[in-house]
């Protein structure tokens, strides 16, 4: 039974966007040269595969339903994401134990098979059960399986690359041999070797991860004996939400607010700039908090309008999305007021003026196209930005619910585990890996945006 | 000048009103105070009596905004709009939630905040204008590009992998200064020296590549090239020229947040537990204390506006060519 929560809804309502967008892109010349310009950058390509990976995670982990219960009725809201690894998500340890342990990480009294109890460490239930001799096998094991993961991700590799390799052949009418010289010597028009190459490694670590953790916990388990591995894939669905959503909520105001003030000027712009200044006067963080402290108000004496613990966490996400949205569209809001003020006295907005097209017409027909480049910018820049925001919000207690898996959750419980003997840092580990692949994707593919759309930039190199 | 500074100072009047009159609006009106009554004093078994009691005792059993059972002036004074909103613009921050004077509270934890906004600011800006001007001498080389590709590098970790490996290098394995607390006076620079290291660092990558760009503008610019065919050596031409011009938008950038220090940083000072007021901030949020995030929700815009004026103030100094009317 499909269970549709409201970020999933929007996220996939800005994919559809994203998807129109792509199409009209598709057409329009003057659209496709400054994203030509995007993906011939080879830093831009790599960080593009990376988000692309994510992107598609997030998608599946974003489609929700509940599973038929063994005995009849409903059990919990899972996602595909869940169903897919679902042995990575049921094998659970009963505690913290490190990356590729075999035994548990604190002791306890384990009864011997002759009745007597000793303290030590347990075997885990999950992590190299297989093994007899643990001490002895696991490192052999361990290179077995890495092994032929890799040869398995070679060969899918191969595959990939000698497809690619035809297309590009057929499409230059070159012989494959000749093509594979071009891609490897980077004579190619775009920057094939950097898309190949990243596509392999992103490949080869899947299979490890997946032929490894078949086996073991490869990021250990965490204090309630989760895995994860499966924590921090699970809060990648979080961090792009928070991201992108955010600024969809944004968006219409900005754009609507913005493009008034500076086209009607007077009053109008008077009581936008009133607006976004008062605003922008309140810390973020503190409006943050005031808001999210009156949702929880509001949730503790309304529990009611909440079916399951999912939902609820679902909106407080929603929520949040919306308030960093508030807080973050004066910036765009005001660029774009500075844009249209000087539009407005451009000779083809006057000539539709004095045509007499209607106010709304001019806006829409010939001032927006004209200033999506620098919502395009915003957008992108910003992503990195909220994706971190998220991380230190979570740590006051004023981001994603603690039943949601986010790094910043992951941060905030592993933080105290540090002062323990010997160190719990895999959590942290975890978190910082996945945060860091991530922001700094986006802000590599955020530079390559900027430089390929920013007008200023472009004239300065060309 | 006067007439102008005048003026700007009238127009926060209204952003002002429009702050408070927000936070009236989330704190009372999207919640009664009977529901924050019941949220403060748990969920289960709470009487009426009880909530009627925690009114009594924070204040907030008068009406919203218009009292009719009182006489007078009183039937606008004797409310909660009046007792809880209306005072903010006197700097009178009342009492918080468990009863202790606010503004007393700020006063007296403006200080340990500052000594770590102040240095954080001064030395960060020293360090990040010498990589920055580092960065610009070597433009369009491999250092160049790899110093960039650092910069974002250091900018994609998040603060809190800074301050906790901080506070694992430093404090645990290195066991050089203690990890967190603090003691007034001259004993004081023990804890602090960490707090600031560790905000300097985590502000490398975002500054020298801001920096980084308004020189790299600043030498494309003709006064660069008049200077170069005069033949002054690309040393003077970076000191002497680029960086003085260069300074103008990173100055009237400072003082814009300038006053904000006051607020202090949330995260360095919860985490190495200074009494300033950026933790005084998080620890209201944690215990739910509304009245201090009303407070502070009113300070910090009272200074950001300052901020802006600041800045306005601050172009006419060092910008001659900035009129204000």
């Amino acid at each position: 039974m499909p269970v549709v929560l409201w970020t999933d809804a929007l996220l996939y309502l800005l994919v559809l966007m994203v998807l129109v967008y792509a199409l009209r892109v598709r057409r329009r010349e003057h659209l496709r040269a400054p994203w030509r310009r995007v993906m011939q950058s080879p830093l831009a390509v790599g960080a593009a595969v990376v988000l692309g990976v994510y992107v598609l995670i997030a998608l599946a982990d974003s489609l929700h339903f509940r599973p038929m219960a063994k005995g009849g009725g409903h059990g919990e809201v899972i996602s595909v994401f869940d169903y897919l690894v679902t042995p990575l998500r049921t094998r659970t340890e009963k505690t913290y134990s490190a990356p590729f342990a075999t035994h548990l990480y604190a002791k306890e009294i384990i009864e011997l098979g002759d009745g007597r109890e000793v303290r030590g460490y347990p075997r885990l239930v999950y992590g190299g059960a297989h093994l007899n001799e643990p001490q002895a096998q696991r490192a052999w094991d361990i290179l077995r399986t890495s092994l032929r993961a890799l040869v398995e991700a070679a060969l899918v590799s191969l595959m990939l690359s000698l497809l690619v390799l035809t297309i590009l052949a057929r499409r230059s009418g070159t012989t494959l041999r000749e093509s594979l010289r071009r891609v490897l010597g980077g004579r190619t028009r775009g920057p094939w070797r950097t898309f190949l190459g990243t596509t392999a490694l992103l490949i080869a670590l899947l299979f490890l991860l997946v032929e490894l953790s078949a086996d073991y916990h490869v990021l250990g388990t965490d204090k309630v004996g989760q895995d994860v591995l499966y924590e921090a894939i699970k809060s990648i669905r979080t961090g792009l939400i928070i991201g992108t959503l955010s600024t969809l909520v944004m968006l219409p105001f900005a754009i609507i607010l913005g493009v008034a003030a500076g086209y009607f000027r007077g009053w109008v712009d008077d009581i936008v700039q009133y607006l976004y200044t008062t605003l922008n006067s309140i810390p973020s963080v503190l409006l943050i908090a005031a808001v999210i402290l009156m949702i929880q108000v509001y949730m503790a004496n309304h529990p009611e309008s909440f079916s399951s613990v999912t939902q609820r966490a679902d909106l407080r996400l929603l929520f949040l999305c919306i308030v960093l949205g508030i807080t973050s569209w004066t910036n765009l809001c005001r660029l774009l007021r500075g844009e249209v003020l000087k539009l407005r006295e451009v000779d083809y907005v006057q000539a539709a003026a004095a045509f007499g097209v209607r106010h709304g017409n001019i806006m829409l027909r010939h001032l927006v196209p004209n200033v999506m480049h620098i919502v395009l910018i915003m957008v992108v820049l910003d992503f990195s930005g909220l994706v971190l925001a998220e991380a230190v919000l979570s740590y006051i207690n004023i981001g994603v619910d603690p039943s949601t898996s986010s790094w910043g959750n992951m941060i905030n419980s592993a933080r105290l585990e540090l002062a323990r003997e010997p160190v719990v840092w895999w959590s942290l580990a975890a978190a910082f890996v996945f945060m860091f692949a991530l922001v700094l994707a986006a802000n590599l593919f955020a530079d390559a945006v900027r430089d390929a759309f920013d007008p200023r930039l472009r004239r300065e190199t060309a | 000048m006067i007439a102008y500074i005048i003026r700007r100072t009238l127009y926060a009047v209204p952003i002002l009103i429009g702050v408070n009159l927000l936070t009236f609006f989330l704190f009372f009106v999207v919640n009664s105070p009977d529901d924050m009554a019941r949220m403060h004093l748990g969920m289960k078994r709470v009487t009426p009596a009880a909530v009627e009691q925690w009114k009594h005792a924070h204040g907030y059993d008068q009406p919203l905004l218009w009292n009719a059972a009182a006489g007078g002036a009183a039937k606008l004074t004797d409310t909660i709009f009046y007792a809880k909103s209306v005072r903010l613009f006197m700097f009178d921050f009342g009492r918080s939630d468990e009863g202790r004077d606010i503004g007393y509270d700020i006063r007296q934890r403006m200080w340990p905040s500052l000594a770590i906004a102040i240095p954080t600011l001064l030395i960060g800006l020293l360090v990040n204008i010498t990589f920055a001007m580092l960065i610009a001498f070597f433009r369009g080389t491999a250092f160049d590009l790899a110093a960039v590709v650092l910069c974002v590098m250091m900018m994609s970790v998040s603060t809190l992998f800074y301050i906790i490996g901080g506070q694992f290098l430093i404090g645990k394995i290195f066991d050089l200064v203690p990890i967190s607390g603090y003691l007034p006076g001259i004993e004081a620079w023990k804890f602090l020296i960490l707090p600031v290291a560790v905000g300097i660092v985590s502000g490398i990558g975002m500054g020298t590549r801001w920096y980084r760009t308004i020189f790299l503008e600043e030498l494309g610019k003709d006064y660069i090239r008049t200077a170069r065919a005069k033949g002054l050596s690309e040393r003077l031409v970076l000191f002497r020229h680029a960086l003085r011009n260069a300074l103008v938008p990173i100055l009237t950038g400072i003082v814009a947040v300038l006053p904000l220090l006051f607020m202090g940083s949330l995260l360095l000072e919860s985490f190495f537990g200074i009494p300033g007021l950026g933790s005084y901030t998080i620890d209201a949020i944690n215990s739910q204390d509304f009245a201090i995030v009303r407070a502070m929700v009113f300070l910090g815009s009272a200074l950001y506006i300052i901020g802006l004026l600041l800045t306005d103030i601050s172009y006419t100094v060092v910008d001659p060519r900035v009129r204000l009317r």
